[in-house]
């Protein structure tokens, strides 16, 4: 097989055993790799009712094809497994290195099973693999254990761990790479600390074996070429970052304030990515063989060099809990990276709970130990909340439970902005009703990444459309979230396709793989994926009903701004949605559709 | 009078926010061009938060923000 390594390293925590077993080459061709591949391992090996904390659970490391390769943003893994924080298939995706040593390493896949007696790690050095003890890094942040692991193996081992936040089982842990990368949400993290597993370390020499080189070299050149002639990916990302979207959503009045109570803050400009282009940033940073470069490096104000933050994180902990302070953001977005937390289900969280302050749902006493304030707009605050989720200290216990099961311990659900209790992110989904549907059908819960629609009703990318129409939108939302479950699994990374497009990919894949795949055919692929994932989620017990929004978006119109008095039409989308997915008209994958997708 | 907002790169060379005297007729197209910003580095032209075109006549009061290409996530 080009391109995979073909093999997946299976580690049995309870006994110890570590197996190397052949990728399953017949799925691999159905499903791709990464994100595809892994949840049809998972559908396969555990049963989807299963507690996700049991040992049943299994929790799955995955490449994809392109994954270490010369393709541009060959660098992703993804970690899939059944989310403790939604009950659904998660599927958490992030660059940096370590992605890329594992399948240098020779493999593409780790599957975790069971959970180990005491803390472990797993150190991988091509065909030796070990479980090691890990009772000197357990409870240490992730910088330190990155560091002391790095110290051991070498500076070219790559380090993928969890911060105290997983151990603790916190529901919005993350897994962290490279110290500051994070396959974040979901609370995959935690999944990683129930099996009392501290750390991977990967160190390869393999390399990967491409179908035919002088191919990939010409297609990945024309690739690159594309990706650098596009001012969004060859000018705009690199400059400014992600942030430089505060304005812009602002501008459109989608930018959620103070826990989507409203969607514009005139003081939005305080905390973009123009603003920390001129003032915290010292230096970019690229993942592996990345030509777009979005990463930020930022001073904090006590003089420390860190991983800045990117848009969500600045709006999550910006304007969502009303704090126009690029050093307290980003200094909470480094807790956050330290205890191994997703930056936007953490900021969101935190915001969730200043709103039940200030409903009076959480009174002054509960708070007066923790000696932290509630109130919106106080910049230490996101930073000593964060440090407490992490912790599971005081009222950061509860918090470190997600919005969803926060607000309801309070009795107030609906003050949780998340689908399936994944919290929301920074677009307000009743200016963007495309973005919006596909908050509510996307298999991990309220996510972005899962068909960024933002792209066309926003950004005007392939083409624009009409922000406020549902018109259509059904047909856009199926494809985006098809392509995206293709781009995936593939190993690239999601903002590629800014510039680049199906063919592009079908390109990339062919070449290095030597595959017949057209773009009929690796679309449908991303199609049968998305409906894998559907099927795992309806056994999970994850029903229809559930393809909702939080009641605010749905009833009451937005209040100020640029979007004034809109709401979001999800009764008017959803039903043409299952229809273009080939689902019955209660959301449920019709017996013809998954025999013509072969699922 | 008109408020006129650029960000990311229109901003090198000029100021973030600029106020333009109303005049019946004034659009898209003038602004541009007194601010020496060629079309084709603008992608999204928003006159209160909502797209127009630059023939659009702008009214007395209007805000206006103008982008280059730009996307993020």
């Amino acid at each position: 097989m080009y391109g995979y390594a073909g093999k997946i390293l299976r580690i049995d925590l309870i006994n110890q055993s570590i197996k190397v077993e052949d990728l399953n080459a017949e799925w691999a061709k159905k499903y791709i790799g990464g994100r595809g591949l892994a949840s049809k391992y998972l559908f396969e090996e555990i049963d989807p009712k299963v507690d996700p904390f049991s040992p049943d659970n299994k929790l799955i490391i995955t490449t994809g094809p392109l994954t270490g390769t010369s393709v541009p943003t060959g660098g992703r893994y993804m970690v899939v497994t059944k989310s403790p924080l939604t009950e659904a298939i998660a599927c958490s995706n992030s660059g940096g290195f370590f992605g890329a040593e594992l399948k240098a390493a020779g493999y593409d896949m780790i599957i975790l099973e069971g959970k180990a007696s005491k803390p472990v790690y797993i150190a991988i050095e091509d065909d030796k693999v070990e479980i090691k003890d890990a009772a000197h890094l357990w409870g240490k942040l992730v910088y330190e254990t990155t560091d002391l692991l790095k110290q051991k193996y070498g500076n070219k081992a790559k380090v993928l761990a969890i911060g105290p936040a997983g151990e603790k089982l916190v529901r919005i842990a993350a897994v962290m790479n490279d110290y500051d990368r994070a396959a974040g949400r979901s609370g995959v993290g935690a999944v990683m600390g129930s099996k009392n597993v501290k750390a991977i370390v990967a160190k390869g020499s393999k390399g990967v074996s491409v179908a035919d080189e002088q191919k990939v070299k010409d297609v990945v050149a024309s690739k690159i070429k594309i990706i650098r002639e596009n001012p969004v990916t060859g000018e705009g990302l690199p400059a400014y970052g992600t942030a430089i979207l505060v304005n812009i959503i602002n501008e459109h009045g989608i930018f959620p304030v103070a826990n989507f109570q409203r969607a514009y803050t005139p003081e939005a400009d305080k905390i973009s990515g123009e603003t920390m282009a001129k003032t915290i940033l010292t230096k970019k940073h690229a993942c592996f063989r990345c030509p777009i470069a979005c990463g930020r490096v930022v001073r904090l104000k006590d003089g420390k060099e860190v991983g800045g933050p990117e848009y969500e994180t600045v709006w999550s902990y910006g304007a969502n809990c009303e704090v126009y302070d690029l050093n307290a953001i980003s200094e909470a977005n480094y807790w956050c990276n330290q205890y191994g937390l997703d930056t936007i289900s953490t900021g969101a969280t935190i915001a969730a709970a200043m709103e039940l302050y200030q409903r009076g749902y959480i009174k002054d006493d509960e708070i007066d130990k923790d000696g932290i304030s509630l109130k919106f707009g106080d910049p230490e605050a996101i930073v000593g909340w964060t440090i407490k989720i992490g912790k599971r200290e005081g009222l950061g216990d509860k918090m470190a439970e997600g919005s969803y099961r926060l607000c309801e311990a309070y009795g107030a659900p609906h003050l949780s902005m998340s689908v399936k209790k994944l919290e929301l992110p920074a677009y307000d989904p009743r200016g963007v009703q495309g973005h919006g549907l596909v908050y509510a059908t996307a298999n991990r819960g309220g996510c972005h990444v899962r068909g960024y629609l933002i792209s066309a009703e926003i950004l005007g990318i392939p083409q624009k459309l009409d922000r406020f129409s549902t018109e259509g939108k059904a047909e856009w939302a199926k494809i985006f979230q098809d392509l995206t479950a293709v781009i995936d699994s593939l190993g690239m990374c999601l903002f590629t396709s800014f510039a680049l497009g199906l063919k592009d990919y079908v390109d990339l894949m062919n070449a290095v793989c030597g595959t017949d795949y057209t773009e009929e055919t690796l679309l449908a692929a991303g199609e049968k994926i998305y409906n894998l994932e559907r099927l795992f989620n309806l056994k999970a017990g994850i029903d229809p009903s559930q393809d909702t929004l939080p009641k605010r978006l749905i009833e009451e119109p937005i209040s100020e701004g640029p979007s004034k008095g809109v709401v979001h039409k999800l009764s008017d989308l959803l039903p043409k949605y299952y229809e273009v997915r080939g689902w019955d008209e209660k959301g449920y994958p019709k017996e013809e559709t998954l025999k013509r997708l072969e699922v | 009078m008109i408020k006129v907002k650029l960000f990311a790169t229109l901003r090198e060379g000029r100021a973030n926010e600029i106020d333009f005297e109303f005049f019946p007729g004034i659009n898209g197209r003038f602004i541009l061009e007194k601010l020496g910003i060629p079309e084709k580095q603008v992608s999204i032209f928003l006159v209160n938060g909502r797209d127009y075109s630059l023939d659009e006549p702008i009214s007395d009061g209007d805000v206006i923000a103008i982008f280059p290409p730009v996307g993020g996530g």
